[in-house]
């Protein structure tokens, strides 16, 4: 009998990430993320028998169809959202025994080619919403508007996340803005303005790529080479369904609250446990919410919490190491694994750069997400 | 590229539940439901009460007044059918219920989270009329 909270990751992959990957579809780069992840682990498609897969935008029935194209006869399917809501859910179909390895992947190529809108799925399709204009930094931006108001936060305070951020991508060879900065806040605010506070700085990227994760029992990742990463807990909160209603500050600031009690309760850890912070960094004033929602600090105050160096790589709270969705690669989805991925690369002291000294455990926030990781 | 070229401006898809709102629009109606089991007003169209769960909705009139809960002006747009810079913002109406809207016909230093508008219709499609709304003059 496997004990709780003893599922492991094992494998962490992102294939080479860029604007655009000539030659490649969505399905032939989530192919080259999961064959990363299963060499990365040791294992191979033999072995696995559990599959959270987005091919591309292929919402629905994305799993069913990929283990199939792999020719996996049966497998058990999780259906939590790609990042740490897939890593909880496959960590306790583990624990349960309805799978022993798992894989976790997405990527996406030739999704976004029509330059003269936003991307697709930053266009949600809904009723109430797409006849207004709404995307997806607008949908961002409305909350953000309502907090800076609410607390009189400048857009200085918000936009030197952003700056934090996107050098870190500036330091690391993978991201597809390798070398791009340093930056500061002032030239985030230089950026033109897409929905404002949001400057185009402020705002992820779009690019393609693919992303993959292995997780497995802590009895069979003992025999397997590289470092593993426990699972130390786990939780995924929804509102409502995304895009349909109201974005307002009410309904979005405590995203995440009720999962990261949950993930911190399991885990036996308290919040300054912490080493690494990978949050999603969709925009800028996201990571400030995080901080907030995830009760590191009062309501209103995260803005002061991340000023100084704090979210910077030898601060007390380094965030998003690897440049992120600002920096190292945003594709639609697989960037939701990538935070697991560059947590997990942490915890092993492989990361291709800003690596946090002696990091041991790490939280990985998106959205309403949220995985608590700690290396085995 | 010029705006609205090549590209139609988005309309919604009506559903039975949602139909009635957006004939009201057709006539220069904002309509809303309100639940004649607590009096509360739901929206966007339910098939039951939010408030206190009862199926029993009736279509009222709103008054279209209301403030700006929030706002954001918008310069790269959704697709080139919409003309920036344009203003998305969520208005909450008298009645108690929220909703997704644009700003229109408003001087931008009169948007302000907190100001008072009104609704204003506007014909975007041969079909389609949006609510929109208007900042009151204070």
């Amino acid at each position: 009998m496997i004990s709780p909270g003893t599922a492991t990751i094992v494998g962490a992959y992102n294939t080479k990430q860029a604007r655009v990957l000539p030659g490649e579809t969505s399905y032939s780069i989530t192919l080259k993320a999961v064959q990363g992840a299963l060499a990365d682990a040791g294992l191979g498609l033999s072995d696995v028998d559990g599959l959270n897969v987005l091919p591309g935008l292929q919402y629905r029935n994305g799993s069913d169809a990929f283990g199939y194209a792999l020719g996996i006869p049966t497998f058990w399917v999780g259906t939590a959202a790609p990042g740490p809501a897939s890593v909880a859910e496959a960590a306790l179909a583990i624990e349960a025994g309805m799978c022993t390895t798992v894989v976790i992947a997405s990527g996406q190529a030739q999704v976004h080619t029509d330059k003269d809108s936003v991307a697709p799925w930053t266009r949600p399709e809904n009723e109430f919403v797409e006849c207004w204009g709404l995307m997806t930094p607008a949908e961002f931006a409305l909350a953000a508007r309502e907090y800076m108001h609410r607390f009189s936060v400048t857009q200085e305070q918000i936009s030197y996340v952003a700056s934090v951020i996107r050098n870190n991508g500036s330091r690391n060879p993978e991201a597809v803005y390798y070398g791009r900065g340093p930056f500061t806040t002032e030239d985030i605010l230089a950026s033109r303005m897409i929905a404002d506070p949001y400057h185009l700085l402020d705002c992820c990227t779009t690019g393609e790529g693919g992303s993959a994760l292995v997780l497995t029992s802590a009895e069979r990742a003992r025999d397997l080479p590289n470092r593993g990463v426990r699972v130390l807990g786990g939780g995924w909160d929804s509102w409502g369904p995304s895009y349909t209603h109201p974005p307002t500050y009410d309904q979005t600031a405590m995203w995440g609250r009720k999962a990261a009690d949950a993930a911190f309760a399991r885990a036996g850890l308290e919040r300054e446990d912490i080493d690494v912070y990978e949050f999603y960094d969709n925009f800028s004033w996201e990571i400030i919410r995080y901080f907030e929602a995830l009760r590191y600090c009062d309501v209103g105050e995260g803005a002061d919490l991340v000023a100084n160096g704090a979210i910077e790589v030898g601060g007390r709270y380094p965030v998003v190491t690897d440049g992120g969705t600002m920096s190292h690669s945003h594709t639609g989805e697989s960037q939701r694994i990538q935070r697991v991925v560059q947590a997990v690369r942490q915890l092993r002291g492989t990361s291709a750069a800003n690596q946090v000294e002696g990091a041991e455990t790490a939280v990985v926030a998106q959205i309403g997400d949220v995985v608590v990781l700690g290396a085995a | 590229m010029e705006p609205g070229a090549g590209v139609a401006r988005p309309t919604p898809r009506a559903s039975a539940t949602t139909r009635p709102f957006w004939d009201g629009c057709r006539r220069g109606v904002l309509l809303v439901q309100r639940c004649r089991a607590c009096a509360a007003h739901t929206f966007t169209p339910q098939d039951f009460c939010r408030t206190c769960l009862s199926c029993d909705l009736d279509w009222v009139e709103s008054g279209g007044e209301g403030v700006i809960v929030t706002y954001t002006t918008i310069w790269r747009p959704q697709t080139p059918a919409f003309e920036v810079p344009y203003v998305v913002a969520v208005v909450a109406l008298t009645e108690g219920y929220e909703m997704l809207t644009n700003i229109v016909d408003s001087e931008p230093a009169e948007i302000q989270v907190g100001a008072k508008v009104h609704v204003a219709f506007r014909d975007v499609a041969p079909d389609v009329t949006l609510p929109c709304f208007t900042v009151v003059a204070s």
